[in-house]
Parts: structure tokens; C-alpha cells; sequence
């Protein structure tokens, strides 16, 4: 029962979205449920708090492998909840100040703004630094000319990145570059190629595929032919 | 066809409760909706349906049944955006058909989630796929869990445990963006079997480089069908490739005119080339 309910919610919502696109009155419809899932995945993010919460409380309990980084992520968590609910070190809005919580939570100097500025944002940076060192590895790996395959990869990826470096425009700066016939040969000519014309065509044809399959799996989804994701058959 | 193409665009604008410029997409639409209801409806009178094989997808019961065999779990990411992305909802369907073969091999399944509203549909596909194999007593929902909305901060957690439960079998699949590659490395580091779908052209690469299979483009969205081997899934599969079909003579047939009528300027060919721009939203 709650099930078929589930299932006529989501079609429901997803016929007003699809009406919503096409029919100009109904436009309101798909931002109002556009809001209701905002609504609804800020009320979840209670549940997901306390998920981890628990979770991470079981790993310190039990002393399980990498426990202490469950008791670091705890008490990162509690400062920060803390911190952004009291509004510590904020201070109260110009237009209420006899109103000790009514200054913005992020303001800065504050110690939420703090948290961010100091821990979130450089952790986040350093991060997305590593994925220097993950590319380096992939393509090393990727780049073994192994077959023939590989070998075309290896070649072309070359081109590529030498034709977006100074050096590798001033290995080709002797061929001239007024010459329509020989021009393209120049290692920055060849590489634009490769990308607005291989790539370009390859990633196309691709992103055709996936139009072609969101819609078939919206219209099984609209239809109730796939109700797995609810934990139903089908 | 081409006559439909440029009524739609001459019609749009001006009618009022149609949206501008949306005609060729609603044709677009119709025509993949009508390819793959015309392929259930054939599936469901019986007529045997041939789809062709997916290496990634026929590798998943080698990769549990390697996980079983070495006595580690096997890990499955349904991307880091929430259930109003349709990837995440096509990673959940395909967790469901996972989980299936996880629970008939009796081994351990760890799905760490993003968002608190994929987390819940997670364990209900999981919990659904248990029921499914005749293993209820199995399921244990504190393996589907939160970690955190911050797509670093998942990729942090993601990472370490990789290397702490050094799982046999890892799985992507939904909508990744940078954190694609990490998780990717760190699978590959552990000497996991891993297999990957995403809709995200640009992590990809990132993924072939990596895994031992990838799912590209509309094979990631058949991949639940694919699984499932049920004939009302694999009807909607042929219609798909039927819509692809159909694709190809459009985009065929379009290059042909848009040549013809650069060879031919001032033709009726070029005229209808206009059209057809026209109609496409180009100029």
C-alpha cells in the first residue's frame, strides 16, 4: 500500500515537471515542487545527522579500525552545530541589537565564519590539490602502449597536451602558419583539431546516448515500470 | 518529418499557452516515448527480445563472486547528488540488482551515501533485495549510511576506509565530478575489481582510466534492465537502441542537407536546410 502510494507520488510529481516544461500556466507547478523536495531533503538532513552520529559513536564504542577519526568527525561535528546555532562571536544585526542571536550566522569574524575560513576551505583545497598526483597515476597507467589501442591514445594525448604548452608550439613554429595546406600541422593547429572535431563528435554522440537514456528510465520510472529504487520489483 | 520540424518552430512562438522553442523537444520526446512503449507492448505479447551483451554489466557476478571467494566486502557509491538527479536514481535501481547478487552470495555490502533522502532509498532497495534472495536475516541497514553532503569530505571518508577494509568489488554508479578519480585511484590501489556508470561526460575518462569496466552513456541507464533480464525491462532496452536508430538517419540525413545546401546555395535544399536550423533554436 505505501508503496503504490510512493510510486503515485512520484508520478504525479514527475507528469506536473514533464507539463511544467512545455505548458507555460503550469510553469509554477514544477518550481513548487522543485521547493517541496527542498523542504523535504532539509527535514531528511535531521536523519542523515543523526545516522552519523550514531554510526560514528558505534565505530569509538567499539574501537573498530580508524576509530579515531569517528571521535574527530563527532566532535567536529558538535563544535560546528554549536557554533552556527549559537552564533558564537557574532555579533547582534545593526537593526536589532538588544536581539543577542539576530546577527548573520556566517558574518565575518564570527567563529562558524572562522571554522570555515581556517579548517573547511583549506582541507577542501588540499583535496582537490591531490587529484594532481591521482591524474599523474591514472595516466600512467592509461598512457602504457600496450596495443594498438593505447598506442593511438598515447599518440594523441601527446598531441594534445604539447599543443596547449608554449613549448610544443615553438617545436612546430617553422611551418608557416599563412600556409591553408601545411598549417594544420602546426602542433597548436592539431591539437584544436583533435578536440573541436574528434572529441567533440565522440563526446556529442555520447550525450546523445544519455538524452535518449533519461528519458527511457524517467518514463519507466513515470509508469511504475521500475519501482526498485523504492524497494519494490519491477 | 523536416515539414513537422519547421511548423513547430513557426507555430511555437506564437502560441500562448505552449512554451517558445520547445517544439522539437516534445517531438523528441514523443518519439523516444512512443520507441520504447511500442517495445514493451512488443515484449509483452511474448515475442522474444535479443539485446546485446554489456561487459561491464555481465562482470558484476565475477566481482562478487571474487569479494566472496576473498572474504572482503564489496563497496557500491550511487554518485554524491540526491534523488532529484536522475543518476542517483538509476544508481539506486542498479543497487537493487547488486545487492540481489550480493545476497545470494552471502557477503558484506557498504554503501556509503551523500544525501540522507538516498540513504533511506539505498536500504530500501537493499533491504527489498535481501527479501528477494531469501536472506531478510542478512540485511543489515547500519552498512547504508551518511557520511556527508560535502562532496571532499565523502571522498575523505571514502577513501580511508578503501584502504582500512580493502574491499574486493567496487561499484560507481551516478553522478561523481572531481571526487570520480579519487575514488577511482583508491579502489585501484586496493587491487578491487571496480565498475563504473556515470551520465557525467567529463569524469568518464577518469573512470576508464581506472576501472576495469565503464559504463558509457545510455549503457548506464540500461544497466537495471540489463540486470533485471525481466521482459518488460528489455523491452524498454530495445526501444532505446530503436530511439538510437532513429538518431543516427536524423543526424545522417541532417549532415547530408546541411552539405547539399552549402554545395547548393539559393536551392530548395537550402531553403529546407533554414528550416530545419531554424527549428533547432540555431541561425
Amino acid at each position: 500500500m505505501s508503496r503504490s502510494v510512493a510510486v503515485l507520488v512520484t508520478a504525479v510529481a514527475g507528469i506536473v515537471m514533464v507539463l511544467s516544461a512545455f505548458v507555460r500556466p503550469l510553469e509554477f507547478l514544477g518550481t513548487a515542487v522543485v521547493d517541496w523536495f527542498n523542504v523535504l531533503a532539509a527535514i531528511a538532513f535531521v536523519l542523515g545527522g543523526a545516522n552519523l552520529l550514531k554510526m560514528n559513536l558505534l565505530k569509538v564504542s567499539a574501537r573498530e579500525a580508524g576509530w579515531g577519526y569517528s571521535a574527530v568527525t563527532v566532535l567536529a561535528f558538535l563544535v560546528t552545530i554549536t557554533v552556527g546555532a549559537l552564533k558564537v562571536g557574532v555579533h547582534p544585526d545593526q537593526k536589532f541589537p538588544a536581539v543577542a542571536l539576530s546577527g548573520d550566522k556566517e558574518a565575518v569574524g564570527g567563529a562558524f565564519w572562522w571554522i570555515y575560513e581556517y579548517a573547511m576551505s583549506p582541507i577542501t583545497s588540499t583535496l582537490f590539490a591531490l587529484l594532481a598526483f591521482y591524474v599523474a597515476s591514472a595516466a600512467f597507467r592509461a598512457f602504457r602502449a600496450k596495443n594498438t589501442a593505447a598506442i593511438l591514445l598515447l599518440g594523441t594525448a601527446f598531441v594534445v597536451l604539447l599543443g596547449r604548452v608554449y613549448v610544443g608550439v615553438l617545436l612546430t613554429s617553422w611551418i608557416p602558419a599563412d600556409n591553408a595546406w601545411v598549417s594544420w600541422m602546426r602542433l597548436e593547429n592539431l591539437s584544436g583539431i583533435i578536440m573541436s572535431v574528434f572529441t567533440n563528435a565522440g563526446t556529442r554522440a555520447i550525450i546523445i546516448g544519455i538524452a535518449i537514456g533519461v528519458a527511457a528510465t524517467s518514463l519507466k520510472i513515470l509508469l511504475g515500470l521500475d519501482r526498485s529504487y523504492l524497494g519494490g520489483e519491477g | 518529418m523536416i515539414a513537422f520540424l519547421a511548423d513547430a518552430a513557426a507555430a511555437a512562438p506564437d502560441a500562448g499557452w505552449f512554451m517558445p522553442g520547445k517544439g522539437v523537444l516534445l517531438a523528441a520526446l514523443a518519439l523516444v516515448s512512443a520507441a520504447v512503449l511500442g517495445s514493451l507492448w512488443q515484449a509483452r505479447t511474448g515475442k522474444p527480445i535479443r539485446i546485446r551483451r554489456i561487459g561491464g554489466l555481465d562482470a558484476v557476478e565475477e566481482a562478487v563472486g571474487r569479494a566472496t571467494e576473498m572474504g572482503r566486502p564489496v563497496l557500491y557509491v550511487p554518485g554524491i547528488q540526491d534523488m532529484d538527479n536522475i543518476q542517483t536514481v538509476a544508481g539506486v535501481t542498479i543497487l537493487g540488482r547488486v545487492a540481489k547478487t550480493v545476497a545470494e552470495y552471502d557477503i558484506e555490502i557498504e554503501v556509503p551515501t551523500t544525501r540522507s533522502i538516498v540513504m533511506t532509498s539505498a536500504r530500501e532497495a537493499v533491504s527489498a533485495a535481501y527479501m528477494s534472495a531469501g536472506r531478510s536475516d542478512s540485511f543489515n541497514p547500519d552498512r547504508i549510511y551518511y557520511v556527508s553532503d560535502e562532496q571532499f569530505a565523502f571522498v575523505a571518508y571514502a577513501g580511508g576506509m578503501m584502504q582500512r577494509k580493502r574491499p574486493a568489488a567496487c561499484f560507481y554508479f551516478g553522478c561523481f565530478f572531481a571526487e570520480s578519480l579519487i575514488l577511482a585511484e583508491n579502489g585501484n590501489s586496493v587491487g578491487a575489481i571496480q565498475i563504473a556508470g556515470t551520465a557525467e561526460t567529463s569524469q568518464l575518462p577518469f573512470f576508464v582510466a581506472s576501472c576495469d569496466y565503464t559504463l558509457i552513456g545510455e549503457e548506464f541507464f540500461a544497466a537495471s534492465a540489463y540486470l533485471s533480464g525481466e521482459p518488460d525491462q528489455l523491452g524498454t532496452l530495445r526501444g532505446q537502441d530503436i530511439a538510437k536508430a532513429i538518431v543516427w538517419v536524423l543526424v545522417i540525413a541532417a549532415a547530408a542537407l546541411g552539405t547539399a545546401a552549402a554545395l547548393l546555395p539559393g536551392s530548395a535544399l537550402a531553403g529546407v536546410a533554414g528550416a530545419v536550423r531554424a527549428a533547432m533554436g540555431g541561425s
